[in-house]
């Protein structure tokens, strides 16, 4: 009874401070969503616009947009929420991908300072504008080598083959060890920041499972060789032979040689 | 029980008494006796023992170590410091106990000091029987050169340089459809934004797929955003794209497509070859924005029929696969 009294509450004091910014749509009947709202008002406004609609400058002489620009020279400031669904919104909030630290930057995995209830209130709010849901992986369901196969084929191109994260061109593809199971199917079906996404045409629900527990098992990989080395393969553990091997041979080998000088 | 203990006490005295031996009398020797270095020695023996313990270690491991955690580098670790042990038993015993001496004997003097002038005379002028020295200098010359010609000549396969028509041959032609891997047809509606597509010509088995350059990456762009160069005008299906899936550089699958969730603020679309990360703009045509490609992508033209299927209008627009001197000149007949 409490807690329908403070989200109560909650919610007027939510409608009064987000007044002035209310746009068309108004406040949603649903008071976890209505509660949303009033945070909306308080974290997301400023980019995202009134109403969700997204925010827009005037493009500069400047073509194109990167992270490298400046804020003032980005055609935009915050995308439209406008059909991204509880999907983007779940995604974004929990892995602390939003807020943004500055515009332009590529959003990444960062201390989460909303709690679960004000996400969930969020996620509430942004889903009254349409779009897909939360996906609910069943990675019980999944394969795991078969999820390695569709992995390799799919995600290691970026993610590297056991979700070490990489690079591309314009963007670092994040490691995949924080991920969770949903987090990981959310990403898939919405591709974050220049990820691009993945159909059910593409990518199955039931590979989806499969692949869900092959990250699930990357994160705790078997290391027959006692040293990961960041899993990275063949090429930094020869490396590190080179490295480290070679030089101590080569002082052996001067050690050894030091009769003949006399 | 007791016959046992009494074979162990007997093999004990044998071996003790073993080693105690009488002296042998003193010999005259040529060179006198070195002096021992019983540190060194001790340091040998000591290391060849943590060698032997070492190895002995692996052997355990080897039999008993399966439910170690780390039994791969336990192994490791045991079988390495055996062979470091004895290298450095060997050493020790190198510097430390192998007698070393330089001695130098002087060389005798000269016997007949007049003798190697005349022997370098007599080989001077007997060496020529040459009357054109320089024709056979210009042979040599010839020989040497023609054969390092000869060791070039195989460059020539690595393309051709003017024929390469041959390479614009591909099983694409005017309405053959585009179906994935398992032969199933894709229709336009199938085909998202920011999603990208696997593609095949219809009717190809699976060593087709392998062996054929024709395997395509559709992906789907809105069309105001399209910028594509005059001459490929009207290669898309209503912004539906449909691009050779060899990269132009080494031939790799491209299998990265950098797809903006925000087109404002984020990088711009591209298609990326993961192998030396050659990037490609679908937006204009397939140039090359970044990486060591030489060219453009080959771009199919698509189109969709009355039923929704999508299929190719013709073939590509250039030469699929990676390049060389020959594609790198090739330039599309208007």
């Amino acid at each position: 009874m409490r807690a329908v009294l403070t989200l109560a509450l909650l919610t007027v004091a939510g409608l009064l401070a987000a007044a002035p910014a209310r746009a068309a749509s108004g406040t949603p009947k649903d008071p976890l969503a209505a509660y949303g709202y009033h945070l909306y008002g308080e974290y997301c406004l400023g980019c995202h616009g009134g109403n969700a609609a997204g925010r827009y400058q005037e493009p500069s002489s400047a073509t194109g947009a990167g992270p490298g620009r400046e804020q003032s020279q980005q055609g935009g400031v915050g995308a439209s929420l406008h059909g991204v669904g509880a999907l983007a919104a779940d995604f974004y909030l929990r892995t602390g991908y939003m807020p943004l630290r500055r515009i332009g930057l590529q959003p990444r995995r960062e201390r989460v300072f909303l709690g679960d209830h004000e996400i969930d209130a969020l996620v509430a709010y942004v889903a009254t504008f349409g779009g897909p849901p939360i996906p609910t992986p069943r990675p019980g369901l999944g394969n795991v080598s078969q999820g390695q196969a569709l992995f390799a084929e799919h995600c290691a191109g970026c993610h590297q083959v056991v979700g070490q994260g990489g690079y591309v061109t314009g963007a670092l593809p994040p490691a995949l060890v924080e991920a969770t199971p949903r987090q990981v199917a959310e990403a898939v079906r919405l591709g974050p920041y220049v990820m691009p996404k993945f159909s059910r045409r593409a990518i199955s629900d039931r590979q989806l499972d499969s692949i869900v527990r092959y990250v699930e098992y990357t994160k705790h990989p078997d290391r027959p060789g006692g040293w990961g080395l960041g899993y990275v393969g063949p090429v930094p553990e020869g490396l590190v032979t080179w490295f480290l091997a070679i030089p101590a041979l080569l002082g052996l080998c001067l050690l050894l040689g030091r009769r003949l000088k006399a | 029980m007791r016959r046992a203990r009494n074979t162990i006490v007997a093999a004990f005295v044998l071996l003790m008494s073993r080693r105690r031996r009488r002296p042998k009398p003193e010999e005259t020797r040529l060179v006198p006796a070195l002096p021992s270095n019983p540190g060194a020695e001790l340091a040998a023996l000591a290391l060849l023992g943590l060698s032997s313990l070492s190895a002995l270690g692996f052997i355990l491991i080897y039999a008993f170590g399966d439910s170690l955690p780390a039994e791969t580098p336990l192994l490791g670790a045991a079988i390495g410091l055996a062979f470091l042990f004895l290298a450095a038993a060997l050493v020790v015993v190198g510097l430390k106990l192998v007698p070393q001496e330089e001695i130098a004997e002087a060389y005798p003097p000269h016997e007949h000091p007049g003798e190697q002038q005349v022997i370098a005379e007599l080989v001077d002028e007997s060496g020529t029987r040459f009357t054109r020295a320089r024709l056979f200098k210009l042979g040599l010359l010839g020989a040497g050169g023609t054969l390092g010609l000869a060791l070039l000549t195989p460059a020539a396969s690595f393309g051709p340089l003017f024929h390469v028509g041959n390479f614009l041959r591909t099983p694409w032609r005017r309405g053959r459809r585009l179906v994935d891997e398992n032969g199933l047809p894709y229709k336009a509606a199938d085909i998202e934004k920011n999603d990208f597509y696997l593609a095949f010509p219809e009717g190809t088995n699976d060593e087709e797929k392998e062996q054929m350059a024709a395997s395509l990456v559709v992906i789907r762009l809105p069309p105001d955003q399209l910028r594509l160069p005059p001459h490929l005008e009207g290669y898309d299906a209503n912004g539906i794209l449909a691009y050779s899936r060899m990269c132009t550089h080494a031939g790799c699958a491209i299998t990265e497509y950098r797809a903006p969730l925000f087109q404002p603020d984020e990088p711009r679309p591209a298609l990326v070859c993961p192998c030396h990360y050659s990037t490609f703009d679908p937006t204009t045509g397939g140039t090359v924005t970044f990486g060591p490609a030489g060219r453009d992508l080959p771009l199919l033209p698509v189109y969709v029929d009355s039923s929704g299927y999508l299929r190719a209008k013709g073939n590509f627009d250039g030469p699929v696969g990676p390049s060389w001197w020959g594609v790198r000149i090739w330039k599309a007949q208007p």
